[in-house]
């Protein structure tokens, strides 16, 4: 599979992302876009792994092998995110009873 | 279906729907990695976000028990600016890529053993221990943090 394809669906996952944070209001949707936005980097690095693997398995049988841990260690990074993220979320649900981005326009009281 | 799904998390108006769909976007991405023979990433995707994040999302979202019409809606204008940027970053990076230097590279599907446990473990626990150590000290710094700040004041 030509690598093209693989750049084309991750920038769109990509993009999709981003007009999901730039038009919705809900905090928790805005940060399930941002969970798409990092699968799009994942599989762009998985991708691009199997490619220099393809053209480096001559000399080294582990080529492209540190792309694949890259990825592994966003997903733990991303994991340790969400719990802090959605910790955030609900103590702001707590203090404002509503998940809107809007009323934390001012962070302040 | 992968990008049919993202797009269904966008655009759906009840969260719960964006759950859903969003689970279905990560079993595809998963397929993707199993064609890409990249199985410990797939098992692990599969894990992780489909079970622990989702799992997450889900109860934080039952918790706070929102309705589909709560959400008040970004002004047109806003929303039709926000479109119509992230509109411009597709086609600009669309258009800078087309023509990279990576046109003629292949991606091999469903052959090389490095996404295999054995040899993704090896790497992990021989080259790469310092960072995975680091990962744990993270996650309970993560969990800490966490802790503190959904306690009640």
């Amino acid at each position: 599979m030509p690598i093209n394809y693989y750049i084309f669906v991750a920038i769109a996952l990509f993009c999709i992302g981003v007009i999901g944070v730039l038009t919705r209001r809900n905090a928790i949707i805005i940060f399930m876009c941002v969970e798409l936005m990092l699968n799009a980097a994942n599989l762009l690095l998985v991708a691009f792994s199997k490619m220099h693997h393809a053209t480096g398995a001559a000399q080294n049988a582990n080529a492209g092998i540190e792309g694949q841990l890259f990825v592994f260690f966003i997903m733990v990074v991303a994991a340790a995110e969400v719990s802090v993220g959605l910790a955030i979320i609900v103590m702001l649900y707590r203090n404002t009873h509503s998940v809107d981005v809007n009323f934390l326009n001012r962070l302040k009281h | 279906m992968t990008l049919g799904s993202a797009l269904m998390v966008v655009f759906s108006k009840n969260p719960v729907h964006s759950v859903i769909f969003l689970i279905i976007a990560f079993f595809a991405i998963s397929g993707h990695y199993i064609l890409l023979n990249a199985q410990f990433l797939a098992v692990v995707n599969i894990i992780v976000y489909a079970g622990a994040i989702m799992v997450l999302f889900l109860f934080v979202i039952m918790l706070m028990n929102l309705n589909a019409n709560l959400e008040l809606k970004k002004s047109r204008l806003l929303r039709f600016a926000g479109f119509l940027a992230g509109l411009c970053l597709f086609l600009i990076l669309v258009a800078a890529l087309k023509d990279a230097g990576t046109k003629s590279q292949i991606a091999e599907t469903n052959t090389g053993s490095i996404g295999l446990i054995k040899n993704l473990g090896t790497a992990l626990f021989t080259d790469y221990v310092v960072p995975f150590e680091i990962s744990s000290v993270l996650f309970l710094s993560a969990m800490v943090g966490a802790v503190v700040i959904g306690k009640k004041e």
